[in-house]
């Protein structure tokens, strides 16, 4: 596709978009760089679920009557926004989740009550969020397999050549983060995909912290599975993605039993409600996914490429001024990062600094970031951790880094 | 930043950075570790017991400025106490940085301890302050039970 327009983004307009973003945190403007944990929202999604509530609330693939049959269509075209999002083959390939853990947990639970069993391998990896370690320690707990684990450098880059040692006839399947949370790394995730597919390996994908950032193609990566959350993509809390491949999906047996579900029961037997349907038991949370649906309507408004372009100059400046301050050292430096930068002061626990950061109107995230084995390999106890968006802006990098100077003023008094 | 530096008393500080009692207490007869998931701060308090009396205490791990200076000092003013003493200090500690008792804190039973009144203005550091009195207490409830060498 040949682009002409100039993929810039106007960065006062977009913070206008953001109600949130005009507010002061102790009489300072506030200035958000948590964004890894939950972005804010965007005035078009909180409208999407106000109005949907107001207009349009009724349970969803239910009723003949009109509302019913509105909101099973907001549902489903979010979904079908979700599928063109991530550029799956067919809306049946995407299940709503609550979020990128529930999706996780759902391939954890499913494939691998089907798939895995004594004496099998699950492959993850050294910069896992907790959501990526602990399903798969429970799968391996229940079915007597074992958890293997891709190293990682000082850098905080994944040791490829470690990562194929790993696999063997054993390996059932591979997780893998496509963007660290608490580094900030890119992953090689279409290599190790590959990888792992001459192999015949199946791999799931992590992308709760790469849709925010980048645009993701599922099937040019050739991902089997794929997992991210709404709320970190600008939608609200409840509303996730699972891509599956049908082939994938199709052979998996259900995780929930309730409603929706299925397409026939009786007491001695239940049949099961077509893709994606088998997979969403119950009541979902309809406002969540119609929000989602909202926030990807605004994404592809702004434009990937624009995003991508804004934010890869923003981080890199930050990376720069972060680096330079007095005290500062960054943890992880990889080859290609996103959104993310953690850094230590020297002297001073993430903790206090946070705290004395949060005094300036600064929310960074001080803690271990639910990645208490990367901390443990830079053998540290937590990080700070400033984690970007589109709207963010270089004025805020220079207000981070002149409040780490307060910090550094409190500390060395 | 005034209510900052209200927060980060030079004596904190100064514990912060240069710990009093730091490591493990050779001939301790009792331990516990405190752990705060949120941020990752690990205290473990060690401590000789004798009869009543905490005859030696000392602590390490790591944490924050909070954490680490309330865990310097704590062992500074309960080291060669009475169990007893550090059980009613312990209440007054935790009304001194809750500010949930409606006493005004005696400052005078409380003695260097006073420096972390700061801490009531700000809730969720709390458990930083806490964290090593609730690790003492564990320990001294093992230490109760542990045989002890004289009497």
């Amino acid at each position: 596709m040949t682009r002409t327009a100039k993929q810039t983004i106007d960065v006062d307009a977009v913070r206008r978009d953001f109600p949130i973003l005009a507010r002061e945190v102790h009489g300072k403007p506030l200035v958000y760089l948590d964004n890894a944990a939950t972005s804010q929202k965007p005035r078009a999604v909180i409208d999407a679920i106000s109005s949907y509530y107001e207009s349009s609330n009724a349970n969803v693939h239910r009723g003949v009557h009109t509302l019913s049959v509105r909101a099973t269509e907001l549902y489903e075209g979010a979904r079908e926004k979700a599928r063109a999002f991530v550029n799956a083959s067919e809306a049946a390939e995407i299940v709503f989740v609550r979020g990128t853990t529930e999706a996780i947990n759902l391939v954890a639970y499913s494939f691998g009550q089907s798939r895995v069993r004594a004496g099998d391998e699950v492959v993850i990896s050294a910069m896992e969020h907790h959501s990526n370690i602990v399903p798969w320690q429970l799968l391996c707990q229940r079915a007597n397999a074992k958890l293997r684990v891709v190293p990682m450098d000082r850098t905080g880059d994944l040791l490829l050549d470690e990562y194929r040692k790993l696999l063997n006839e054993r390996t059932r399947i591979v997780a893998l983060p496509q963007v660290s949370n608490s580094l900030g790394t890119v992953n090689p995730i279409a290599e190790m995909i590959a990888i792992a597919h001459q192999r015949e390996i199946p791999v799931l994908i992590d992308g709760a912290q790469a849709v925010p950032h980048f645009r993701v193609d599922v099937r040019a990566l050739d991902a089997d599975f794929y997992a991210f959350s709404g709320h970190k993509m600008f939608g609200p809390t409840g509303a996730g993605v699972l891509y599956a491949r049908r082939e994938l999906l199709e052979s998996l047996p259900p995780y929930q039993g309730g409603g929706d579900m299925i397409a026939s029961v009786t007491f001695e037997k239940t049949t099961y409600n077509v893709l994606p349907h088998r997979f969403e038991a119950g009541t979902p949370d309809i406002a969540a996914a119609i929000g989602l649906g909202a926030a990807i309507d605004y994404m592809n408004a702004i434009g990937h490429d624009a995003i991508e372009s804004y934010e890869s100059e923003l981080v890199a400046y930050a990376v720069d001024a972060l680096a330079s301050v007095s005290g500062v050292t960054l943890v992880g430096t990889p080859k290609h990062r996103a959104g993310v930068v953690s850094f230590t002061i020297n002297g001073v626990h993430p903790h206090d600094a946070g705290m004395i950061l949060d005094h300036e109107g600064i929310a960074i995230r001080a803690g271990h970031h639910c990645t208490q084995p990367v901390m443990d390999f830079f053998e540290i106890p937590a990080t700070n951790r400033a984690s970007f968006a589109f709207y963010n802006t270089r004025d805020e990098v220079d207000r981070l880094v002149a409040a780490i100077a307060k910090v550094n003023e409190v500390f060395r008094a | 930043m005034s209510n900052m530096r209200e927060l980060y008393q030079e004596m904190i500080l100064d514990h912060h950075k240069h710990p009093r009692n730091f490591g493990r207490l050779a001939g301790a007869n009792c331990h516990a570790e405190g752990f705060n998931p949120l941020c990752g701060d690990r205290v473990t308090v060690y401590a000789r017991v004798e009869g009543g009396d905490i005859r030696d205490l000392s602590f390490e791990g790591s944490g924050c400025a909070i954490c680490m200076a309330s865990a310097s000092l704590m062992t500074d003013e309960l080291a060669g106490r009475s169990i007893d003493h550090a059980d009613k200090l312990f209440v007054q500690f935790h009304d001194l940085v809750t500010g949930e008792s409606a006493k005004s804190p005696d400052v005078d039973a409380l003695g260097k301890l006073a420096v972390f009144m700061g801490v009531r203005e700000f809730p969720v550091r709390v458990k930083c302050a806490t964290l090593p009195w609730h690790a003492l207490r564990a320990a001294l409830k093992d230490g109760a039970k542990a045989p002890v060498s004289t009497e």
